[in-house]
């Protein structure tokens, strides 16, 4: 393993936008597949437990092909484990929302589901990518993303539509997290050039869809959508809540004191 | 005579009978041949042989101690110059586990997957599942989730025993 340099492809040229894309993607799957992983040991219930572990090693294993795709693609000869361990948190790329604390159960839920809704768009979408690569990765990973979705709006249903205490924690974590959805659908020029060159969808074009999901399950857990809201951060750009840091801090402990540990 | 030298035709077959030698590490009585991750055996323009593999879920852990032995076994039958491939399209389905491995997950107490991936058998749909032990079909799922990421855990309401059900996907 080597020492991770800067990023050098910035998004001015397509190749550049390509790799910033797949790293957005992947590094968003990384970061809440290692968030999901923080509940093991504390989740409330065992099939609970289960089910978050098993999200999180699907979103893992996505990250590791996009982000070994991206490897590839920016011929440093740097490998996904580089990519995760040895870059510090500006050099990430994952949307803001992904790296949030886990909170109660129900504030996990609320950020599951909103990112699972955003991640079976994004990937039902990029099974037609131009990019044949990234387009099997994404045939692939909206499989799992289906049944990570029915996991997150079964609970998300069930806790607003349940006990006093449970639809009103729901609530306040779909208040408080809602800031950050503004993210997921506004393009940069990173998108839009993946996008006009075929290899990602339109942000513009698949928001309403999922839009109208998250308000149909909204509806069925007796939840209210709440009002838009101005953000300040912007995760896929490099530029993170306070959070990330700590997280990485924890997850790349183990690299950063003993580079090039093995199992 | 050593595989390598054996008849063309005849490597190809060999390759296969190798590979159904191979165990799955975390099903160990079913071949990577019945979970039907071995997408190809084919001849190279070189004449070397290409063997393709498929992942099962991305973030299966199986899947790169199985490289490993499929790598170990090829190397040690004399088929060194094979070239191993990871095969992302078309996406791996239970729907491609053979009716012979079908068989031997029932008789190692892990229900198979009933129906189709594509029709209404899916995953989350699955309306009975058949206890692998007594045969009923009158169990309940408990989570969608289990030890691995392919399976899911049941209870069957005739005989009282909770089993695994290889989800289908």
């Amino acid at each position: 393993m080597s020492a991770a340099p800067p990023l050098a492809a910035g998004p001015a040229t397509l190749d550049g936008a390509r790799l910033r894309y797949l790293l957005r993607l992947g590094d968003t799957s990384l970061v809440l597949g290692q968030r999901l992983g923080e509940w093991i040991g504390h989740a409330p219930a065992l099939e609970e437990e289960l089910a978050l572990a098993n999200l999180a090693l699907d979103l893992v294993g996505q990250a590791r092909l996009l982000l070994s795709y991206a490897c590839e693609l920016e011929g440093a000869g740097r490998d996904e484990d580089a990519l995760a361990f040895l870059r510090d948190a500006p050099q990430f790329f994952n949307l803001t929302l992904a790296e949030q604390p886990n909170g109660d159960f129900a504030h996990t839920i609320v950020r599951q589901w909103l990112l699972d809704n955003w991640q079976l768009e994004i990937y039902q979408a990029l099974a037609h990518s131009t990019d044949t690569r990234l387009a099997a990765i994404a045939a692939k990973a909206v499989k799992e993303t289906r049944y990570h979705h029915r996991f997150s709006s079964g609970w998300l249903i069930r806790l607003g539509d349940g006990t006093v205490e449970s639809r009103q924690r729901v609530q306040r974590s779909l208040d408080e997290l809602w800031a950050l959805t503004d993210e997921l659908f506004t393009p940069d020029e990173v998108d839009e050039r993946a996008s006009a060159a075929g290899i990602a969808p339109s942000l513009t074009e698949l928001e309403p869809r999922w839009s109208a999901r998250i308000d149909q399950e909204l509806h069925a857990g007796t939840l209210q959508r709440p009002a838009r809201q101005p953000y300040p951060w912007h995760g896929k750009r490099g530029v993170h809540s306070e959070h990330l840091g700590h997280m990485l801090g924890e997850m790349q402990h183990l690299q950063r004191t003993y580079p090039g540990a093995r199992w | 005579m050593t595989a390598a030298t054996a008849d063309p035709d005849d490597r190809e077959r060999q390759v296969w009978e190798l590979l159904a030698s191979v165990p799955d590490p975390e099903i160990p009585v079913l071949s990577i041949v019945d979970l039907g991750i071995v997408r190809h055996v084919q001849r190279a323009g070189d004449g070397r042989l290409r063997v393709g593999l498929t992942p099962t879920y991305s973030g299966c852990p199986a899947t790169e101690v199985i490289r490993t032995m499929v790598r170990a076994a090829l190397d040690a039958a004399g088929f060194a110059d094979a070239i191993l491939e990871e095969v992302l399209s078309p996406p791996w389905t239970s729907d491609w586990l053979t009716p012979a491995g079908r068989e031997k997950l029932r008789a190692f107490g892990i229900a198979p997957p009933e129906g189709a991936a594509s029709g209404p058998g899916r995953l989350g749909r699955t309306a009975a599942v058949s206890c692998p032990r007594c045969g009923s079909r009158h169990s309940e799922r408990l989570s969608e989730f289990g030890s691995t990421p392919c399976k899911a855990h049941f209870r069957c309401g005739a005989c009282g025993e909770p089993f695994d059900y290889f989800k289908c996907l």
